[in-house]
């Protein structure tokens, strides 16, 4: 389906769920941001894809926000949805923490697959949602990332994954460890494919994560301040031996320093990803519309021959 | 007995053997033959007991006292198991881009006759040596070198042996400016479709991402007493529960142990240490690693490029555990639990 571009996405907004990033003062009218302190209508912030109107500071997504102000209006197809995690190792506390991540999120884990289009083009996309256990990866994430990756490479479809983790998953010891190896080599399978991997690291994009699948994209897209670095501050400022610089492990320290490509605003986010598409071979698929107006002009042509 | 660790009971077996040695020398001396008629028996007695009480106390090791084996000062590093199971060795400097990292090793050797490539983590033995291998947290130009060196290997068809020794990957703030996550990420992307043989072994610490790295192989195996773990224990007690100290209590929790990583399915073989750990016998310890880098790499050998990474490929994929819930259909069944 083609886009109506973003403004025509714009209507669509339904109330969101007010559960991610910034603090909803009780009332729900207005919400105060995390960055800057500064208190907005919440309906302006809405309308502003929860970035702050004052600072600019992009604010954590739901899934279905992402998905939402990213692709083509209704095109999304959710996949693998009842992929749940087990408590394989009897962690302490980890059934509590994710029957509280389910109750936040409605999903059974931090990341959500489906397909969708991108300003027509048709894409395989993942999606993490922070607010299920700082989306870290363990065995159900890993698969779920797998299985977009391999769906790109069966669909001849871009993958395209939206990142944020706190990284691996401690309570799934080393099977979440080995999510990471098994994302990268997928990654390799899609490459060997020469299907095109697109990642946009979102705030934030840590560790075990940005150490596999995060930092193997094709091309590497990051929203504006957000934070994206190996190790949290504690244990980088433990192993450092000079003072963290200014901005460090922010989107734009990470720029500076040549792993990303491209710094993005949250609203030119669909153009973006969808002009880099097609610049990479993958054209919107034609649409009803564009079928119709075709079928028309040929039928056209032909009266216009016998006559 | 059971409030020392395993590094307190080696203390106290120290002791012991110190006196063994005094009594032993005594029997040699043999200057009071008639009082010490019963010596030798004695001392027989006690080196058995000796070997007993090692062995009860090996036969029960917590998940920390694995974790401080793992440790272990006085563990063979790689280049130690290099000199004793491999000739000819050739290192290899440098990842052509920056510069290069004395935390992970690289180069050539021979293993009998056969040419294998060799990458691992090294960890130094005084402050001097320690702080060249930066206590074997590994650096991006230490994975970038051990891609080079993997890389030319499979060009050439030879095989690769890893030995992963690492508490983690570098993680101040030079790694992050020199993409760190990306080196890791990188060098498992690219072992994920070398057409070549690959044996990872897990020799002392297996510190997560930083093991990893240069773990992407056809067969991972571990020694009985190393320990591979998503996170190290005191990270994780820190995080979880806001106290390193109950670092214990994560190595529980975090299930590290080489006989746990066998029976999740993460490694596919165990290798049995000497009697109380690799430390008390380097040549031994090096000797059994050797011997199952030499069954491993002969099960390997007849498989094509295209069916080893298929395998390894296949080998990962499976790893993970998690339940697929079917959906509710319309005509109002639900289906159980799949797993
Ligand atoms: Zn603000």
């Amino acid at each position: 389906m083609a886009s109506n571009g973003w403004f025509g996405r714009r209507s669509q907004f339904t109330q969101a769920r007010a559960s991610h990033g910034a603090a909803a003062i009780p009332d729900g009218v207005a919400t105060k941001c995390v960055k800057c302190g500064e208190i907005i209508f919440t309906s302006d912030f809405e309308k502003n894809l929860k970035v702050c109107t004052h600072c600019g500071f992009h604010h954590k997504l739901s899934a279905d926000e992402r998905i939402r102000y990213t692709v083509d209006e209704d095109s999304f197809a959710p996949l693998h949805e009842n992929l749940r995690s087990v408590d394989p190792l009897r962690f302490p506390d980890y059934q509590s923490k994710l029957d509280k991540g389910i109750a936040a999120t409605g999903m059974h884990d931090g990341i959500r697959v489906g397909v969708a289009s991108v300003h027509g083009v048709s894409v395989v996309l993942a999606v993490a949602d922070f607010s299920f256990m700082a989306a870290s990866m363990g065995s159900v994430a890993g698969e779920k990332i797998v299985r977009a990756l391999e769906e790109g490479a069966a669909r001849r479809a871009p993958v395209v994954i939206f990142t944020a983790s706190g990284g691996a998953r401690m309570q799934e010891g080393l099977l979440s460890l080995m999510q990471m190896a098994k994302t990268s080599a997928a990654a390799a399978r899609l490459a060997a494919a020469n299907i095109p991997y697109v990642v946009v690291m979102t705030d934030a994009t840590m560790a075990g994560v940005l150490a596999s699948y995060a930092s193997l994209g094709d091309i590497t897209l990051a929203e504006p301040g957000a934070l994206i670095g190996f190790a949290g501050a504690r244990v980088s400022a433990q192993a450092s031996t000079q003072k963290a610089p200014e901005g460090y492990q922010t989107a734009e320290w990470q720029l500076l320093h040549g792993q990303i490509d491209q710094i993005v605003a949250r609203k030119d986010l669909p153009d973006t990803l969808g002009s880099l598409l097609q610049m990479l071979g993958f054209s919107p698929e034609p649409t009803l519309d564009d079928l119709a107006s075709e079928a028309l002009t040929e039928a056209d042509e032909e009266i216009a021959a016998i006559g | 007995m059971a409030s020392l660790n395993v590094i307190e009971f080696e203390k106290s077996i120290a002791e012991l053997d110190e006196n063994l040695s005094k009594l032993r020398r005594i029997v040699m001396d043999q200057k009071h033959p008639q009082n010490t008629a019963d010596l030798p028996d004695q001392l027989a007695n006690l080196e058995q007991h000796r070997t007993a009480i090692i062995r009860a106390w090996f036969s029960n090791l917590t998940a920390w006292d694995q974790v401080l084996l793992a440790r272990h000062e006085k563990r063979p590093y790689t280049l130690d198991y290099i000199g004793h199971m491999f000739t000819g060795f050739q290192e290899l400097h440098g990842d052509r881009l920056y510069g290069d990292d004395g935390a992970i090793v690289a180069g050539f050797a021979k293993l009998d006759d056969m040419p294998i490539a060799i990458v691992g983590h090294q960890k130094g033995r005084d402050i001097k040596q320690r702080q060249h291998r930066n206590f074997g947290y590994a650096r991006p130009e230490g994975y970038r070198k051990a891609g080079r060196i993997m890389k030319l290997a499979a060009k050439f068809g030879v095989p690769i042996v890893t030995l992963i020794d690492t508490p983690g990957a570098a993680a101040d703030v030079s790694a992050d400016e020199r993409g760190i996550s990306e080196a890791i990420a990188r060098n498992m992307f690219d072992m994920a479709t070398l057409p070549t043989p690959i044996v990872s072994v897990v020799i002392g610490e297996g510190g997560s991402g930083g093991a990893l790295g240069i773990a992407v192989a056809d067969r991972v195996l571990m020694l009985e007493h190393s320990v591979y773990s998503v996170i190290a224990p005191e990270g994780c007690a820190a995080i979880l529960w806001r106290d390193p100290e109950k670092k214990a209590d994560a190595a529980k929790a975090l299930n590290l142990t080489a006989t746990r990583a066998k029976e999740l399915g993460v490694v596919d073989g165990v290798i049995a240490e000497p009697l109380g750990g690799a430390h008390r016998d380097w040549e031994a310890a090096a000797g059994s690693l050797k011997e199952a880098l030499i069954e491993n790499l002969a099960q390997l050998k007849d498989l094509t490029g295209d069916e080893l990474v298929e395998r390894r490929y296949q080998r990962f994929r499976a790893i993970g555990q998690f339940t697929e819930i079917e959906p509710i259909h319309l005509n109002g069944h639900a289906s159980g639990d799949a797993a």
